[in-house]
């Protein structure tokens, strides 16, 4: 850690190293979490429905009555084929689940992150801006209240009033039945299917079905950064460095505009890849009260039905995908910011 | 700069124990504007939630789970009326008794699982901190990945599997929480450990010879827990988010056991497309008022603290020369 000046290349090394632990960690615990706890995945599952034979035999089938540590081996070995296993009542192999069901968290994901960030870093920028005046007030109580709304009763709420009571916008799933069914997808992302089919009907009803998860998602994601924004203006503000440019005679706004907001938004690349961890938390919420197909929705299911192997492949991939961004992210850093190194 | 010692500070010497508290809270009593009203407001809403949980029996009309009175069912889903003050729901309980009886249950498993993090993560941040090494490595190694995972799915997975073993009820739910928050509390305290550990005055302590249990508890300890009030505060706000998740995913408490207020929105998701407002509406709103009443406090308490952040009130400060610009500086 102590060393001096070293290149952006071996700090990127160094970085991909230490992922390795963390990802070995994590695997050991989602093993040790839903394969040595419960016991006995397969009877949990399919217990009571399914003759003991039949259990039995499928346990064989799956290597479940082998002992713990060649099951442990064989996780292992079977995540770096890239095979997350597959799923005890439905018989969906993880992969699948994540390529079909994952287009949709993804869509959902990636346009509430765009809500979250513009309004975040919007009213972030303005409230730390003002400090202490009425704007700072109404930002930071905005920002407090949003973070304290659940998705889902935020979503309800959306629900009861542009669904119900205006009856401008959809309530549920992605797209109406009859889009549903004759979409012909390619990505498995409805709004770019629609685009490439170039059926703007199709295009407008999915964007329909869109708006309120992506939004409600989005705002509550946008509390964090507010927050963020804030305290970074402010801190940036009282740098010497604002002081040398006062001192300078450059005028405020050009201050304000051009030095203070530009340093104070670059750690909020760091807090994206942070809430990207919310975000999924978020979306298995906002999934499930959108009746939204994503990968989180589906995590429920299969927690309802007791089916071990599915919950465990999606978690594992919910690992996987958040390490992998944090990774990515700390490239970003270290690449704009040369102090981080190790 | 020119500003003094705020005036109100205790006198040092008569009552030790009294002033160790009021240098505690110092910070609080010298907030200002802003910070200060959050604080109060914040407060007192924290404590209104507190006050309707203590005397639930007394404010809920009837019981969480009554549907009938007099041997008359409830009406299903009657709107909000005299009788029914906020509505009932599709079982025909009365929505304001929920509530009120929800704020119970939040608490209580806010307060277990505080309790279990706090007393879990700070001693294990303490330990890893000052004595560093493998122990350090590993704890930080499990901790960071605990960390990243995406905290609601590690609450549903233990809750989830503890439903199985404990059953659901509000040790399961706390257990479920603790363990996302543990490593909160561990980094912070870890952290914080590191920096305090190479201070003069503890390397004074260990040159005097003493033991580093002691060091620990005498000279480690009371500077690092100043974290943990504005952190815990905090933490409870999203502890009251995260319990209400899970009651929504089905996974908090037992309805049989206890109102909660996630699940009561859960349920009311199937009667928004009829348009039936106030079984969603009002649990709803009680998770935003609890959660903003203790995030106002946290970040109160984190801004006076933080000395960052923080704005020392103006003192007028005599120099004694001039009389004319007495006025007071800064």
């Amino acid at each position: 850690m102590a060393a001096k000046g070293t290149s952006l290349r071996q700090y990127a090394l160094t970085r991909l190293a230490l992922v390795i632990p963390m990802v070995f960690i994590l695997l050991t615990l989602v093993f040790l979490l839903m394969r040595v706890a419960p016991g006995d995945p397969i009877s949990s599952a399919l217990g009571g429905r399914v003759p003991k034979e039949e259990v039995d035999k499928i346990k064989a089938d799956l290597g479940f009555d082998r002992p713990i540590y060649v099951q442990y081996g064989d996780y292992l070995a079977d995540i770096a084929r890239g095979d997350f296993g597959t799923a005890i009542t439905d018989r969906r192999e993880v992969r699948d689940i994540i390529k079909e069901n994952g287009a949709a968290t993804l869509e959902l994901t990636f346009f509430a992150m765009i809500v979250a960030i513009v309004v975040g870093v919007t009213f972030g920028l303005l409230a730390g801006r003002f400090r202490d005046t009425w704007i700072d007030g109404s930002g930071r109580m905005f920002g407090i209240i949003i973070y304290a709304t659940p998705v889902f009763f935020l979503g309800l709420m959306a629900q009861l009033f542009f669904g119900s009571y205006l009856g401008w916008l959809p309530t549920s799933d992605r797209a109406s039945p009859i889009v549903d069914a004759t979409l012909d997808t390619h990505t498995n992302i409805y709004t770019i299917d629609t685009l490439i089919n170039r059926d703007w009907d199709a295009f407008v009803d999915v964007s329909k079905h869109l708006i309120l998860p992506a939004v409600t998602l989005g705002l509550v994601t946008a509390g964090v950064y507010i927050r963020l924004v804030r305290v970074n203006v402010i801190r940036t503000m009282k740098d010497d460095y604002i002081e040398a440019a006062r001192a300078r005679g450059i005028d405020e706004r050009s201050v304000v505009y051009n030095h203070a907001f530009r340093n104070a938004l670059v750690p909020v690349i760091t807090v994206v890849g942070l809430t990207i961890a919310l975000l999924l938390s978020g979306a298995v919420l906002t999934e499930t009260t959108f009746n939204w197909p994503g990968i989180g929705h589906t995590l429920i299911l299969y927690l309802q039905n007791r089916d071990y192997t599915a919950v465990q492949g999606i978690i594992v991939v919910f690992a996987l995908v958040v390490v992998l961004a944090s990774l990515i992210i700390d490239f970003v850093n270290a690449y704009i910011d040369p102090r981080i190194r190790y | 700069m020119a500003a003094t010692e705020p005036t109100d500070r205790a006198p040092v010497g008569s009552k030790r124990r009294l002033g160790g508290l009021r240098r505690t809270l110092a910070p609080v009593s010298e907030a200002r504007g802003m910070t200060r009203t959050m604080l109060w407001f914040g407060a007192g809403l924290t404590l209104s939630f507190i006050l309707i949980a203590v005397f639930a029996p007394v404010i809920a009309p009837y019981d969480f789970d009554t549907f009938q009175a007099n041997g008359q069912r409830f009406a299903q889903l009657e709107a909000p009326s005299a009788d029914h003050l906020m509505g009932t729901n599709v079982q025909s309980t009365d929505v304001l008794s929920r509530i009120v009886w929800g704020t119970r249950t939040e608490l209580k498993v806010v307060l277990v699982s505080l309790f279990f993090s706090i007393t879990i993560g700070v001693p294990l941040g303490l330990l890893s901190g000052y004595f560093g090494g493998k122990l350090d490595r590993v704890l930080v190694l499990v901790m960071d990945a605990l960390f990243v995972f995406p905290f609601l799915l590690l609450a549903i997975v233990i809750a989830f599997l503890l439903a199985d073993k404990v059953g659901q009820g509000i040790l399961t739910a706390a257990i479920a929480i603790t363990v996302v928050y543990i490593p909160l509390y561990f980094r912070v305290v870890r952290n914080h450990t590191i920096s305090v550990r190479e201070e003069p005055f503890v390397e004074a302590a260990r040159a005097l010879g003493a033991r580093p249990f002691t060091v620990i508890r005498k000279y480690v300890f009371f500077n690092v827990v100043q974290n943990v009030p504005p952190l815990a505060t905090l933490n409870a706000a999203d502890a009251i988010l995260t319990l209400a998740a899970l009651g929504f995913l089905g996974y908090g408490i037992q309805p049989t056991d206890g109102a909660e207020w996630g699940y009561d929105v859960n349920r009311a998701v199937s009667d928004a497309a009829s348009g039936i407002w106030w079984t969603g509406l009002f649990p709803g709103l009680a998770i935003v008022l609890l959660v903003v009443g203790l995030t106002l406090v946290g970040e109160g308490l984190s801004e006076t603290i933080n000395p960052v952040l923080r704005k020392r009130p103006k003192v007028d400060v005599d120099l004694g020369s001039t009389s004319e610009d007495e006025a007071g500086i800064l």
